[in-house]
């Protein structure tokens, strides 16, 4: 794995998100009121909302265009809908926000 | 193993036959041939479309993405050219041999063009897909139509294209319209409506020749020699199976392709559904018995047994305003009898035929709500003898039982529509309760009823209350979400009790089951708790939908609309080239006039936002809160000052209302108007404030809703001063915001508590009125200001946190 640092944790505000470029497409970083930090497609599997405009409650963030909850864990989808997002490892350290490259879409140099 | 299956033809047949194969779980290879360039659509919403009532995307069924994730080969916009039975192929129009395990055909069926001289002219067209459709709708304000045909579809175009402002004559061959659904006195009602709607209807009318000009439809000419000048000329007189393809491949085949009960035709291997096939003697032209089609196609393909059966099916024409059922026998004839009721002044008729006691035939133009309620006993064959004195008032005047409002739902048969977006029937939600769908929400997600326009919500409430009895928790006492047991009127209530000014106070002191609530409850507190502590509790911008977080509305694709307010619908030329500028700069692809008298800028990028906002500060634009749970738009007319039967300056009332109510957060948006005199040309009357100015001073009228349901507003009070209108509005609003649920209109809220109830606080109790201004007022110290100005600060938060795509291309 090769992490790359994307931002500080303050740098998302509390229970929301931001949108991360990658040349794979988007991908949403989350903090929770937790202030724990997860990364996952920004893409909803049902029509393509934008999930880091969602409402983030918990560790799950509900779609803003229909109401879909994904748990940020596993990328399930709640409830009685169904499909998956693609989640990412973060790390976490010292307030900064890294991301693993090769998962996140870029090609590792080496 | 995985078989393969080829499926020609992706209507709405088709597209139900596929739900259920993989509903069935077993693996298919399937290749998805349709001459149209599209996959499925709701075909019988056509007519919704040409109306403007909806548009293609909301009657799509299956998208792109849908095929995508079933694994299914689309060919679109490509026909299969020939089928060879013993080698098992087809042959696509490209030349590709495909081979199959298993063929369906649902090829559908081809509008009967009538052979008059000049129907190859440019501009004769037939009513069947979207293309058609999109030839009506682009027609025009004021241009000439002409339909051939007044049965269903020919109606439904006439109506749809008269609603875009199409002078439209239909031309029908029959005495009176709908014969085939109609006897001649709903015929004469239905005529009468459609006339009024402008439409010339000519009856008893033969088609003679179509005469054109340089190749393009000029006129049609009646063979009584009148002719009739058109620009577009649309026949509508029946439709056609497609059988070419399964004749030159060798099926049996009558009017359609012949299918047995397992819609087998005469090859094994060959299955066919829709409109292209017989059955027992019959073909088929309305969507119930097309899916039931479906369904037995898919567990015969599945190796399973079923059988379709052929029942009898009802009729609604989707003309706004003009209400009819018809179902059964209806010619009458020897051995019947007719139970009739007509109210002439509401234009309502009713006409049950029977034989035996039991109802055979149904007719109702005007009021078809006992519709269903009919059917039903008519497929039942009920004995009608013992209520056949009130039968024709309905369900609710059977007896005792019959006051509850359920025993209607209760009566529908299983194959009744409830949901007619998504095509849900009363068996299906009553199965899906059954197998544990116990409320509204997980009902909406496992069969999708009332998931679209949300217009049969009640019923399907009303389906859980019939199927679970007392298992079934009233919805008046559901509680917000999972997270808590209490209702919202409980939390309101305890908010203000337990003086609980924060977010983590309602969830530690009121037990919250989840640790920061959900999207769900998360605004609604948010709300309350900014409602009734304004100066202690701060917003909580994450807790609130995106639109209001982000200050503007998310469209489908993800980007933002951005209407700037234009106070009292008053704007300058200086306001005007800001927006224009501002347009052209972020090069908005969609400039809108909205319904509230201001300009909408459709498809800006999220990150653009806040230097759009930057720049219509500049002008003096500030937000128009077009996204939120506040404070619309005040609308008005020009009133005294420009109008000759303007009675007051309404124009600066509403300029005044909007400049104190602005930026005020409500229960559920807000929409004021004020109009100049009774002619009322802003609409006063349906708004959730509307003020019609008279030569005595001012009408107040409040809790009017023209939305998902349309009401006209009830009479606050009648004052003779501009100041006590404003005073009247302002202490109506805050009492709104102080007692009303989250997302309930005024409307909705006022329906429960009483206007008297209302009345009492904001009209007759002075003090009580005064203390409610002062309330608002100091919420509004907070909150009366611009949050595009704060916004544009904080350009940094609307970018991506890092972009790696950059870093990618070094």
């Amino acid at each position: 794995m090769s992490w790359i640092d994307i931002g500080h944790i303050d740098d998302i505000p509390l229970r929301g998100a931001r949108v991360l470029k990658t040349p794979a497409g988007c991908i949403a970083v989350f903090r929770t009121g937790e202030n724990e930090v997860f990364a996952a497609a920004d893409r909803c599997p049902h029509k393509g909302g934008p999930l880091s405009e969602g409402i983030v409650h918990g560790q799950s963030v509900t779609c803003p265009l229909h109401n879909w909850v994904f748990d940020l864990n596993t990328g399930a989808a709640q409830g009685a809908d169904e499909g998956r997002i693609a989640t990412y490892p973060l790390r976490l350290e010292a307030g900064r926000i890294l991301i693993d490259g090769v998962s996140a879409g870029q090609r590792s140099a080496a | 193993m995985t078989k393969k299956l080829i499926i020609i033809g992706a209507g709405m047949a088709a597209g139900r036959m596929l739900e259920h194969l993989y509903d069935g779980g077993q693996d298919w290879d399937v290749t998805l041939f349709n001459a149209e360039p599209r996959g499925t659509y709701n075909r019988i919403m056509l007519s919704p479309v040409l109306s403007g009532d909806k548009t293609y995307a909301e009657i799509e069924t299956h998208d792109a993405a849908w095929y995508e994730d079933h694994g299914v080969t689309c060919r679109f916009g490509e026909r299969v050219v020939a089928v060879d039975r013993a080698a098992r192929t087809v042959t696509a129009e490209n030349g590709n041999v495909l081979e199959y395990d298993k063929l369906v055909f649902a090829t559908g069926s081809t509008p009967f063009i009538i052979p008059l001289p000049g129907h190859d002219l440019d501009g004769v067209i037939a009513y069947r897909d979207l293309e058609d459709t999109e030839r009506m709708m682009a027609l025009g304000e004021g241009r000439k139509a002409v339909v051939i045909g007044g049965g269903l579809l020919g109606l439904e175009a006439a109506a749809g294209m008269a609603a875009r402002g199409v002078d439209v004559t239909v031309v029908h061959l029959m005495g009176h319209l709908m014969e085939r659904q109609l006897d001649e006195a709903a015929g004469y009602l239905l005529r009468k409506a459609l006339v009024d709607k402008g439409i010339t209807v000519k009856c008893s009318a033969n088609s003679k020749e179509i005469l054109g000009e340089n190749g393009h439809v000029k006129a049609l000419m009646l063979d009584d020699g009148t002719e009739l000048p058109c620009d577009l000329l649309v026949m509508a007189v029946g439709i056609r199976p497609s059988t070419q393809l399964g004749k030159d491949a060798g099926l049996a085949v009558g009017r359609g392709i012949h299918v047995d009960d397992q819609m087998l035709t005469s090859d094994e291997n060959i299955l066919a559904i829709g409109e292209c096939v017989e059955h027992d003697g019959a073909v088929f032209g309305l969507v119930a018995p097309l899916f039931d089609q479906a369904k037995v196609a898919a567990a015969t393909l599945d190796g399973e047994a079923a059988e379709f059966v052929q029942k009898d099916v009802s009729t609604k024409l989707k003309v706004t305003g003009c209400d009819l059922f018809s179902a059964g026998d209806f010619e009458g004839g020897e051995g019947t009898e007719d139970i009739i009721f007509r109210d002439p002044a509401r234009g309502v008729y009713k006409r049950l035929v029977i034989r035996e006691d039991r109802i055979i035939g149904v007719v109702m133009y005007g009021d078809i709500a006992d519709g269903s309620w009919f059917f039903g006993l008519m497929k039942d064959g009920a004995d009608i003898s013992e209520m056949r004195d009130t039968l024709i008032f309905g369900p609710a005047y059977q007896g005792g039982a019959s006051a509850d409002p359920l025993s209607a739902v209760a009566a529908l048969p299983d194959d009744a529509e409830i949901c007619g977006c998504n095509g849900v029937c009363k068996g299906t939600i009553v199965q899906a309760i059954d197998s544990g769908a116990t409320d509204l929400p997980i009902l909406k997600a496992t069969t999708k009823a009332s998931a679209s326009c949300g217009t049969c919500t009640g019923l399907v409430e009303q389906l859980l209350e019939v199927t679970l009895g007392d298992g079934y928790a009233a919805p008046a006492a559901q509680p917000v979400c999972g997270c808590t047991d209490l209702t919202h009127e409980d939390l309101r209530r305890l908010i203000k009790s337990k003086e609980l000014k924060s977010q983590p106070a309602v969830w530690q002191e009121l037990g919250w089951s989840t640790p920061n609530g959900c999207h769900v409850c998360r605004p609604a507190v948010n709300f309350y708790l900014l409602a009734d502590w304004p100066v202690e509790y701060r917003d909580d911008p994450q807790s609130r939908f995106v639109n209001e977080r982000k200050h503007a509305n998310i469209q489908k694709d993800g980007t933002f609309s951005v209407v700037p307010r234009m106070w009292g619908g008053i704007t300058s030329a200086r306001e005007l080239r800001a927006i224009a500028d501002a347009a052209e700069k972020y090069a908005v692809p969609t400039v809108k006039v909205t319904g509230g008298q201001r300009i909408d800028l459709l498809g800006v990028k999220g990150e653009d936002l806040p230097y759009i906002w930057a720049d219509l500060n500049k002008a003096g634009l500030v937000s128009g809160h077009a996204y939120s749970k506040g404070l619309r738009t005040v609308k008005t007319c020009v009133g005294s000052d420009h109008c000759r039967f303007g009675t007051q300056d309404s124009t600066g009332l509403g300029i005044k209302l909007e400049r104190a109510l602005w930026g005020s957060w409500t229960p559920h948006k807000v929409k004021l108007a004020v109009s100049g005199c009774p002619r009322n040309c802003a609409e006063a009357t349906c708004k959730d404030v509307g003020i019609v100015c008279v030569d005595s001073g001012y009408q107040i009228g409040v809790g009017g809703a023209a939305g998902m349901d349309l009401k006209e507003t009830e009479r606050l009070a009648d004052v003779p001063t501009e100041e006590e209108a404003m005073e009247l509005s302002v202490a109506f609003i805050q009492l709104y915001r102080e007692h009303a649920k989250y997302l309930d209109r005024p409307y909705k809220w006022v329906a429960k508590v009483g206007l008297g109830w209302v009345k009492e606080r904001v009209v007759d109790d002075l003090d009580n009125r005064r203390a409610l201004v002062e309330r608002f007022e100091l919420s509004q110290s907070i909150y009366r200001k611009d949050p595009w100005a704060d916004e544009a600060k904080q350009a940094r938060r609307y970018a991506p946190i890092a972009d790696l795509t950059l870093e990618a291309a070094e």
